[in-house]
């Protein structure tokens, strides 16, 4: 019998059946609330540093051939191998390696990006080759999705938030051994950058975790500059061991896609205008106060919204957090922020900025939103606003799994910023493409209700019962406040009740982890 | 009492394309991105119009994402049109 299968199970805090072990990997604890880990003690030092090395001066470290670079890392079958996302759907580097390693034999290697982009299909392959035999990420969409919801790995997948995956590295869950890191601009002694360079790409946030942690790690370039690199270095040479030389790590119009726009679409300025009512009667927006937004849907508008409001009121924000698109490097420049601190750059109007803005601050995963370090940025947050696939009538959050049950999203921050700002709102439409958004109980939890405070849709507000305060902010504003469930019945009345997938319960494909390393949810295969 | 194929809808999203022609049974084809989480539903409102015009149909439905009411729609009037007995053939302006 194959590992996932059977495995011993037990209900966590939010009654989701979760392993107590998965062979091959580790045992585990389930989920038992946001700051449960606050009665923890740990006094073990973080794992995973960076190994010493003894080298003779002016060494070198350039190479053009894929397989040599690999041969002197010291890669073997079994091993856990990473990459970074930051090149988003234009990356190159991740299937240019695993083609290599492919060829070169390799067998059984554990995947540990920091996410897969769409585009990534031949990682499914990969998996069904033997090639790769685990895999851990932040999302799995595509075709790799659909290989693991119908069971093609043994192993089950951990699915982790971007501050969960830091937490794993420290605590030496995920032990990288050799880091490929694309990157857009490099020296010949691995000093590199994502903020140059025909592939440029902005924030190196997630690589700079993995160059720290890796045993190994090859700057993977196709922009070799002059030595030094300047002016900015995201990623110093002492932490590159070898710097591989490229035609392509990616395609640019793919990278940098053109800035994202503020959508037009009347459901989603409808929900924004919601999204926004309901900061506004929070009370939080006010000098120095902190904000973060992602790239799609409703949000830039909830972002312009704000924006609009910062100016008539004369409020001047203290930072904007996260995935940074343009719009926000736009409120920066207008002085609306003092500072934007950025772990991933969304869109092509991002990239030079931080070149060109001293307050816009490159920060790394573990800056951004790790829960065991001395302090993340995401405990820092006053407010944000986040997407989802379904909400439950708890509030929980399911950002990884389609309707028809199949891994189809990613974690990313969602539950590290969740649980950290004074205000998080989720904003999505009621219903999308006939099917209801508010479910009897999500498919997978990604993130815990009790860390959301309210769901924001075209159709009203519905304010988490536990934050009686908000929901008195919300009245008192007049806000379109409505019951979780009322809204559920509303919203049915049109589209009728889906049914739920079915799933093969003895046979659990992925996990996802809280980020505090409990376990939120299983996934089971779709049958 | 069903006497030709007829159809309603549309396949532009948040729309369904409904054929109904006369059979010996009720047949019911649903496909669509929807088709595994709507299709106790669909079958359902499928009958609950058939019942009223004739005890055997085949029903095809393209489904774009359309909500109940959209779908309910389509399918009564492809069936009315189906069982115009004036008309050859279905003659309703529905877009190409």
């Amino acid at each position: 019998m194959s590992a996932g299968q059977n495995l011993r199970t037990i209900e966590n805090a939010l009654s989701r059946a979760v392993p107590v072990e998965v062979p091959g990997l580790r045992k585990y604890g389930p989920y038992v609330s946001p700051f449960a880990y606050l009665e923890r003690q740990i006094s073990a030092p973080a794992k995973g540093g960076f190994p010493l090395r003894l080298r003779e001066p002016r060494h070198d470290k350039v190479t053009d051939d894929i397989k040599k670079a690999v041969e002197r890392s010291g890669l073997e079958n079994g091993m856990t191998i990473s990459f970074h996302h930051h090149l988003r759907n234009g990356d190159a580097v991740i299937p240019k390696i695993l083609q290599a390693l492919a060829e070169m034999g390799f067998r059984d290697l554990a995947l540990a990006p920091s996410s897969l982009p769409d585009s990534h299909d031949m990682v499914a392959d990969c998996m069904r080759s033997g090639l790769v035999s685990r895999l851990f990420s932040s999302g799995a969409r595509g075709e790799v999705g659909r290989a693991i919801s119908a069971g093609e790995l043994d192993v089950p997948v951990i699915l982790r938030s971007h501050g969960g995956r830091v937490r794993a590295i420290e605590q030496g869950d995920i032990q990288i051994d050799v880091a490929f890191l694309a990157a857009p601009a490099c020296d010949r002694y691995g000093n590199m950058t994502g903020s140059a360079g025909r592939s440029a790409c902005g924030s190196l946030g997630y690589a700079q975790v993995d160059a720290r942690h890796a045993r190994h790690v090859i700057a993977v370039t196709d922009n070799l500059e002059d030595y030094p690199l300047h002016p900015r270095i995201s990623i110093p040479q002492y932490l590159v061991d070898q710097v591989l030389v490229v035609d392509s790590i990616g395609d640019p119009s793919k990278i940098a896609t053109g800035a994202a726009r503020i959508s037009r679409n009347p459901v989603d300025l409808r929900i924004a205008r919601n999204a926004f009512d309901l900061i506004a009667a929070s009370g939080l927006l006010t000098n120095g106060c902190s904000f973060q937004v992602g790239a799609g849907g409703a949000s830039l508008a909830v972002a312009a919204c704000v924006k609009d409001y910062m100016a008539e009121k004369k409020i001047r924000g203290s930072f904007g957090l996260g995935g940074m698109s343009g719009y926000m490097i736009e409120m920066l420049e207008q002085g609306y922020f003092e500072a934007m601190l950025d772990v991933q750059s969304f869109d092509r109007s991002v990239t030079d900025s931080m070149t060109r803005n001293a307050s816009h601050i490159e920060i790394d995963a573990s800056c951004y939103a790790n829960p065991f370090n001395r302090g993340c940025v995401a405990h820092n947050l006053d407010i944000v606003v986040l997407a989802a696939l379904d909400i439950d009538l708890d509030f929980n959050i399911d950002v990884q799994t389609g309707h028809d049950g199949v891994l189809r999203g990613a974690i990313g921050g969602h539950p590290d910023t969740a649980a950290g700002a004074k205000l998080a709102v989720v904003a999505a439409p009621s219903f999308r493409g006939g099917v209801p958004t508010i479910k009897e109980s999500v498919t997978t939890v990604c993130t815990p209700g009790e860390t959301v405070d309210a769901f924001v849709t075209e159709r009203g507000i519905c304010i988490n019962p536990k934050r009686e305060d908000l929901l008195e902010c919300a009245r008192n504003a007049r806000l379109p406040v409505k019951d979780i469930r009322a809204l559920r019945t509303e919203v049915e009345k049109l589209t009728g009740v889906p049914d739920a997938p079915e799933f093969d319960r003895n046979r659990i494909v992925a996990l996802v982890e809280y980020r505090d390393g409990t376990l939120l949810d299983s996934v089971y295969r779709v049958k | 009492m069903l006497f030709k194929k007829a159809q309603a809808g549309t396949l532009e999203s948040s729309d369904c394309m409904v054929v109904v022609s006369p059979a010996e049974t009720c047949i019911l084809e649903y496909s669509g991105q929807n088709e595994t989480i709507f299709k106790r539903r669909t079958e359902r409102i499928v009958r609950e119009i058939a019942e009223r015009y004739a005890p055997g149909a085949s029903v095809q439905i393209q489904d774009r994402g359309a909500l109940e009411v959209t779908l309910r729609a389509r399918i009564e009037t492809a069936f009315e049109r189906a069982s115009k007995e004036d008309l050859k053939e279905d003659p309703a302006g529905e877009p190409k």
